[in-house]
């Protein structure tokens, strides 16, 4: 029990500072870094939490997927970062205002939450399951409509995300397969009288 | 001491702050802003994940595997009108984005 306190306030208090660090850097490809290294402290936090599989998730899908994304946007358009940074200074009064308000409100109910005194056991399902198969369980069956909900938003996202970027260049030769399939000998070969020892 | 409910529900609230006061903070720099909207996201799929194991249902842990698809979804949408953006304006300033002014 001792071992899982220090971790946790060693996972918290990283995640808090690369938080931080990703509203506060200078260099946009510095606040991805940052926001890399709060998700892999989040997962340890799930690890923690007894939800393996979600932290696996979490380093596959956001440090594998979303985060490089966001990299590779960073990298790719050519903006003048430091000239969106104006104004950090200006609007840190209002920001620090409008976030004691929220931390207020969240603290307000984080606090005011009457939960029963046991801590918080890792959830061993039942039966001796682990959690990916607990989870799996679970998924597949009671909530399998959903699943295949995530799966239709995924397939929305991919095509919406090809459809928004893929642009043809005009003066580019490409494969047609419906005009090489219809092709037939009739559109396609002529036969010619060639007279003899005479050119074409 | 022992880790309690209480302390992730305090880890997410200061994580959610620290995403709503970066909104504000980088309110000129969009890819700034969908990194922080991704925090939020991630403080409440901590909440999620705190209570369903501080309960012991697995409901929880299935909803924030929904957030995080729904999440992963939103940023390659995001990025990718983004791009488009960027090669019709050449600019992604939120200032500049007013098309639709009349």
């Amino acid at each position: 029990m001792q071992a899982e306190a220090v971790f946790f306030w060693i996972f918290s208090t990283v995640l808090v500072a690369s938080a931080l660090a990703v509203i506060a850097a200078r260099n946009p490809v510095h606040s991805v870094l940052f926001l890399i290294l709060a998700f892999v402290n989040a997962a340890g936090l799930f690890l923690l939490m007894g939800a393996e599989f979600l932290g696996m998730i979490l380093v596959v899908v956001y440090v594998g997927a979303v985060a490089v994304l966001f990299l590779f946007v960073v990298m790719l358009l050519d903006v003048d970062f430091a000239e969106l940074k104006q104004g950090f200074v200006r609007y840190l009064p209002v920001g620090a205002l409008i976030a004691l308000f929220v931390a207020g409100e969240l603290g307000y109910v984080a606090f005011g939450w009457n939960a029963s005194p046991e801590p918080a056991a890792a959830a061993t399902p039942v039966g001796g399951l682990s959690n990916t198969a607990a989870l799996g369980r679970v998924l597949y069956t009671h909530y399998f409509y959903f699943f295949q909900a995530a799966g239709m938003i995924l397939l929305t996202a991919m095509v919406g995300a090809i459809v928004l970027t893929l642009r043809h260049k005009p003066g580019v030769k490409r494969q047609s397969i419906a005009a090489q399939v219809a092709r037939d000998p009739a559109s396609s070969v002529e036969l010619r009288k060639v007279a003899s020892r005479a050119g074409l | 001491m022992v880790i309690g409910l209480t302390h992730y529900l305090t880890l997410a609230a200061i994580l959610f702050t620290i995403g709503v006061a970066g909104i504000i903070l980088n309110h000129k720099n969009i890819i700034v802003i969908l990194m922080s909207v991704e925090l939020i996201l991630l403080a409440v799929n901590i909440n999620l994940v705190a209570f369903s194991t501080h309960s012991g249902d697995l409901t929880g842990q299935v909803f924030a595997l929904l957030i995080l698809t729904v999440a992963a979804a939103e940023a390659a949408i995001g990025l990718a009108v983004l791009v488009a953006y960027y090669r019709n304006r050449g600019s992604i300033a939120v200032d500049d984005i007013n098309a639709l002014k009349g």
